[in-house]
Order: structure tokens, then sequence, then C-alpha cells
């Protein structure tokens, strides 16, 4: 991808000029005003790999003084990276790569932001106009390509634009629901001679966001709210995303109403808190998932009753009112029909909701869950989340990253890959901060957590940044990790190798009458061997395959600050995740292990 | 399945259209038919989209339409109190033996001729979906050779208009 067109003669840097007064237009060249465009927004890091249409603009970049760029070694790297950088800051994350094939290596990082409402622009590089339509070298039409996976996208096609092209993507991506946005720029336009000026002017008509509820919809949720015998809070990233967890837990607190965090909302409420009662899911607590099934009320924040959540929709809380709250109009009732909508940001809604369930409570309204809490502490004590140690004597899987996310606490940031060790990293470690899990929860994308990390710690340096990853994931994007060693990027990665693509593998196991097909990794042979492979791309490599030895590994691990570390975990290959809703079936069939239904067996009764 | 019409302003860019009938076949929903033009503000395109569909589907997918960046505004027009036009053109046999009966055909549709050979008369018609189609049944048995038709068009009755909005 980084071919370069012989004919055409590279574009001579510029000397630094003095500053022009604000506002008043310049002469730049189309990527002068793409890099200035990128420094006035406030874009601080840029995750890129050059290549020849995109080229005029890693001219002007290598010039500036505000822009920090990071050469990846793939553009899916560049595009999980700037995931990582925004789901851990709040920020823009921001991608650039070349035409072609650069640019649909974007394809699974912008799907992936999409699903997870991730603000992030991927800024891509086109052929020449004239060549536009042509079937030309590196050409692929991305803005085609990319429109149902991206929030909004853009060719820019007039170099005096560039500022208006780069302020809306920016507006875009950050406002209402948070997106990818892609602005694709051919080459041409980059090296033309125009004007920049800022701010530019922009044009979005048909952009409105509502972030202030109807106060009719938000009364009528607190009546439900203070009328309700089995209320659940169902917290969903949007809190987190809107930055809404002090409200959050003010409004938990004043109503005494259990708390649920999501997989995209860990973190959003204290794990520590009495009113936490788990994750809901396929893989929640069998707490979590009792409390919605059974729940007369189900207060949705920020939340989009995903089906990994829900289960089989028609069984899926039966007997609950639905309070929905969303910043995207088309999440309310998309999945469950709600009794009141309330579109608006969360951390406006929660407001508004305290007040209004305060002034219930005021008028003489009582929150009576003493019945609902005894319920659910039963559920909480009975079934607690927790594993076996494995019967062949291999090391647990469960019990490694447990330790993980103790000896490295609440303060550092984890990310995951997608898979067992994912569900066990959400399952076992305990988040009392919003941004310290970052995970591909819509889209599922193995090999997301190393470059994710990768993002996460060059917007947080002062932050420990762990990578809980597989063996699977690992090989899918572990070429990130030369990246982290040359740009000083010194992530944490704990690659929990039970030597196959284990989520996979406990399907088979369950559903498929243990026909292991197609995955054993044969990682277990050291093919690759991850230490030799952590050493090679500039890592510390260590190894542990006994618990005696965990905690002190992992303390070698945090003792070293001066490069990437990658951690080799060889654990046992036959660790399930309990508990499980099985695909296709309903909450009220969750499994706390294998065989036991502790719903379905209450109801029986 | 009920049929719905739906207005929808749209900005007047390139790959619009492509967005709105992208959306509609990646959500599941076959539109029947689209027509889009030019409207009274320049920068302003209209879109007039049938669709198959049940009230909460189109719920959705209306919600969704909304989301598109470049789309201003949707409304749904109804039938009873709209205006709808569909345009068809239609080559039919008709030599001079049958020429004036198919003639009298057209003026009773108030359609007119657009085109004359000696073998064959071009017709345009415009009307109600239901009004061309008779108009097409009557000049079958005279041999319908080619015809060509365009996506309805419609727009509310009385005063107000839906494209009264401010863009900034």
């Amino acid at each position: 991808m980084t071919t370069v067109t012989p004919r055409e003669a590279p574009v001579p840097a510029s000397p630094p000029k003095p500053a022009p007064p604000a506002g008043a237009p310049v002469r730049v060249t189309g990527a002068q005003s793409l890099v200035r465009a990128l420094e006035a927004v406030g874009c601080d890091a840029v995750f890129g790999i050059p290549g020849g249409a995109i080229l005029p603009a890693y001219d002007p970049l290598l010039d500036s003084e505000s822009v920090r760029h990071v050469l990846v070694r793939h553009e899916q790297g560049a595009g999980h990276a700037a995931a990582g950088y925004a789901q851990a800051t709040g920020k823009v994350g921001v991608c650039m790569a070349t035409s072609g094939p650069g640019a649909t290596n974007l394809v699974t990082p912008l799907a992936d932001a999409h699903m997870d409402s991730v603000p992030m622009v991927a800024i891509t590089g086109q052929v020449a106009r004239p060549m536009i339509g042509t079937d030309g070298f590196q050409e692929a039409d991305i803005s085609g390509i990319t429109m149902p996976i991206t929030k909004h996208n853009m060719l820019v096609t007039d170099p005096a634009k560039i500022p208006q092209a780069i302020a809306e993507a920016f507006h875009l991506a950050a406002t209402g629901r948070p997106g990818p946005v892609l602005v694709d720029i051919p080459k041409d336009v980059l090296q033309a001679q125009t004007s920049f000026a800022w701010p530019p002017e922009m044009h979005l008509p048909g952009y409105r966001p509502t972030t202030r509820p109807h106060g009719k919809q938000v009364r009528e949720a607190a009546r439900l709210i203070t009328s309700a015998h089995r209320p659940v809070l169902y917290v969903g990233g949007g809190v987190i995303k809107s930055g809404a967890t002090a409200v959050l837990r003010e409004l938990a607190e004043l109503t005494g109403a259990p708390v649920v965090t999501t997989l995209m909302a860990r973190g959003a409420f204290p794990d520590s808190h009495p009113q936490h009662v788990g994750m809901p899911g396929m893989h929640g607590t069998v707490a979590a998932v009792a409390a919605m099934q059974k729940s007369d009320l189900l207060v949705a924040l920020g939340a989009r009753f995903d089906d990994r959540v829900t289960g089989q929709l028609s069984t899926f809380a039966h007997d609950a009112a639905i309070v929905h709250a969303d910043i995207d109009p088309a999440e309310i009732s998309k999945n469950r029909r709600a009794d009141v909508p309330i579109v608006g940001d969360c951390t406006e809604v929660i407001g508004e909701l305290i007040a209004a369930v305060q002034a219930e409570l005021d008028d003489g309204a009582r929150i009576d869950l003493q019945e609902w809490w005894s319920q659910l502490s039963n559920w909480c004590e009975t079934f607690p989340l927790g594993y076996e140690s494995p019967s062949d004597g291999s090391l647990s899987p469960e019990y490694v990253i447990e330790r993980i996310g103790a000896l490295a606490g609440p303060d550092a940031v984890y990310t995951a890959g997608v898979g067992q060790h994912q569900m066990w990293a959400a399952q076992f470690i305990r988040y009392e901060h919003p941004r310290t899990w970052i995970n591909s929860g819509g889209l599922g994308t193995m090999g997301f957590a190393v470059p994710a990390a990768m993002g996460a710690k060059l917007g947080r340096p002062d932050a420990t940044v762990w990578a809980i990853d597989g063996d699977g994931c690992f090989q899918m994007t572990n070429q990130e990790l030369a990246t982290c060693a040359i740009e000083k990027i010194p992530i944490k990665v704990a690659v929990i190798n039970n030597g196959n693509l284990g989520m996979v593998r406990q399907w088979q196991n369950l559903f498929y009458s243990e026909r292991y097909s197609q995955t054993d990794l044969g990682t277990h042979t050291r093919i690759p061997d991850f230490v030799m492979l952590a050493e090679s791309l500039g890592c510390t490599g260590l190894r542990c395959e006994t618990a005696s030895e965990v905690d002190a590994v992992i303390g070698q691990a945090m003792a070293i600050e001066d490069r990437p570390v990658v951690i080799d975990f060889v654990v046992g290959k036959d660790a399930q995740v309990w508990p499980m809703v099985a695909a296709g079936t309903g909450n009220d069939q969750i499994m706390a292990a294998r065989g036991i239904r502790p719903l379905f067996e209450e109801d029986e009764t | 399945m009920t049929r719905h019409t739906l207005s929808v302003l749209v900005e007047d860019k390139p790959g619009v259209l492509a967005r709105v009938a992208g959306l509609f076949s990646r959500r599941g929903f076959n539109i029947e038919s689209l027509a889009v033009g030019p409207t009274e503000s320049p920068d302003i395109s209209r879109m007039t989209i049938t669709v198959n569909v049940d009230e909460l589907p189109l719920e959705q997918v209306t919600k969704q339409l909304n989301k598109l960046i470049n789309v201003i505004k949707i409304v749904e027009l109804d039938p009873g109190v709209a205006v709808c036009r569909e345009l068809m053109l239609i080559k039919v046999r008709a030599d001079a033996t049958v020429r004036s009966q198919v003639l009298e055909t057209v003026q009773l549709f108030r359609a007119k001729v657009v085109d004359v050979s000696p073998e064959a008369l071009t017709i345009e018609a415009t009307g109600t979906a239901d009004k061309l189609d008779a108009l097409l049944r009557m000049l079958e048995p005279f041999g319908v050779r080619e015809t060509v038709q365009s996506g309805m068009v419609a727009i509310g009755r009385g005063p107000r208009a839906i494209t009264a909005v401010s863009v900034r």
C-alpha cells in the first residue's frame, strides 16, 4: 500500500509560516488545509499508514507539532487503535489510510465502531478526481462500501471544502449517538492550492439530535418507577458515552433499584456497589438475568435490547413495562416496544428523572423494594459468579484473569478480544470506573484487544493498560506490538492461551456432540512461541503455566514500564463460560452451570 | 401489509439516492416505487417513496431514514388528502384501420398522443396507478408494444407545504 505513482513529483514541504490572525483565510495546499483542520479541531493523535493517494497529506503532517502520527502495521490496527483511544478518553479517535486496500482494511474497524457507537473519524486518500470511476490503480469506492457501516461519510471534491468536511466529520462523530465518519479525499484535491480559514461554517440541515427529553415522558417514567414493585435499571453503553455515571448512581440510590450493566456498560456503575447485581445477557449473572426476567419495570438507559441481552425476544421480561431512554429514536421500540419512550442524552434524561422521582416522593409516593431485594439477594447468594479449577491440573483461565484484575486494580484500563477470555474479563475483573473496560461488543471483532490497548494507552499514558486476549485473537493483530515497541506505548498483553478457538470449542462441546471441527489452533505446540514472538516484536515475553506462578509473573509484567510485555498464560482448554443462555432460547432457560436451570426449576415447583 | 407513501426531503448531494435505497434493502424493505426530482428550493430534492409495509416496521424505517444525515424531513402522505400521479408512455400498434379507435380511447382518458408513425402511436398519460392500469387494459387489444412508467409523485392537498423548512 505504499506504492507511489512515479509521474507525480513530491510536493515540497513548505517552511513554517507565522500564525495568521484567527479566521483570516491563508493560502495553502489541500493537504496543509487538512492538517491545519485536524489541529484546529483538537486532534492530537492519528493512527495510520501512508500510501500513494494519501501521500500529500503525510508531508505537512511531518511538520505538525500538535498532531502525533502513529505508524501502525495494518490499517485494521489503526482503526481499532482509534476506537480504543476514543473509548479510553471520550475524544474522537482518528485513523488515516490510503485509497483502495488501505481504505478497505478500515472496513472492519468502521463496522465495529458503528455497532458500538464509538466516535471516530477515518480519513482516506482517493485516486485523483479525473481517475474516479476508471478502475484506477488502488481505487475503491470506499464511500459506497462504508455507507452502511458509518454514521456518515463524504467524498470531498472541492479543496476549499476540506475544513468544513473535517469540522462536520468531528461534529457528527462526537454528538448525538456517536459513530464513525469517513472523509475520502482525492489526491489532486490534497495537492490543489486553496485557502484555509477556521472555523468553517457547517451545513448539516438534516442533523438535529434531540438531547433534551420530553418533560411529560420523564414524569410518566418517574410515576412508573415510584410505583413499581420489581424495577431494574438496565444500563447500557450510552451512559458511559454521555458521561452520566455520577447521575446514574444518584438515581440508583434515590430509587434503591437494582442495577445491571451490559457488556458495553461495565464500569458505568461500580461493581462494588450493593445495588449492582451484575451483567445481564447470554453470559450474565443469574441474578442480573433473573432480575430482568422477573421485573415489572425495566428502565433502559442508553441500552438497545440487543439479542445477546434479551435472548429469545418473545419470552424476554414478559411482565415488565418498559421505559426506554436513548439518544437515538430509532433504537426505541426497535426490538421491544417501549411503554414510555424517552429520546434524549442520558445525562439530561437521568438528571430530569432524578428531579421527577424526587417530586413524586415529595408528593407522598413510597418505594418499597424490600421483598424484591430479598429475592435478588437470594439469587446473588445462591448463584454467585464462580468457576472450578480444571480437573486435569491445568491452569484455570478464570483464575488468571481474576488475578490480573485484582493486582492491576480498578484504575487500570482493560481491553479484550472476542470469545471466552472476553466474557471472563467482563465477569471476573471488578470495574469501578467508566472507560476502564473497552471491548468489541456489537460486531464481536476478534483481534480487537491489542490495537485497542495501543490506542487506549496513547490516550491515557498514565494508566496501566492490559489487553486480555485469546490465542486466536492475538494471532490476528499482534503485529501492532511492533508499533507499540517502536512508538513507546508500553501496553501489557495477557494471552489466555488455551490452544483453541475457545468459545467455538465450547459450543461444539455443548451443541455439536463434542465434535471439535477446526478449533484446535495448535498453539500449545508453541507454534508460534508467543514468548519468542513477543521478543522479536520488541516486547518482553513471559510465560506462566501454573497457578502458583501467576501473581509473580503479573508482578513482573507490572514492573516493566519501558516496553510492552506479553505474558503467555498456558491454560487448559476445557474451561467454559458460565452462566449461559443458549442461543435462540429464552432467558428463563439460563444455565448457572451445565444442566442447572435455576429459573426454569423455580417455575416448575 | 398496507401501502404507504413517504415524501422525503433530502439535500441535493451525490450519493443520497444510494443511501436511501440502500437503507431500504438493508433493513429488508421492498421499495414499490420511487421518484426523485428537484423542488422549489435549489438545495433540496424530494423523493416520493411507496412501500408495502406494516405500521410498526414503517415507523422503524422512517426513524432509520431520519438518521441519514442528508435526509432533512420525512412526511407520510395520506392518500385521501394527497394528489398522487404517475406518468406513463405507451407505444401502441395503430395503423390506419384502428387509429381512430385508439384515439377515441386516448381522449376518453384525457391522455395525449406525443408521437405518431404509420404503424404506431405513442401516448402520454398521467394519473393514479388505477387510471393508468385501466387505460392500458383498453389499449391491449390493439397491441401494446412498449410501455414506460415513472414512480409516483405526490403532494398534500390544501395550503400547507411540507417543504417550508428552514435550511440553515
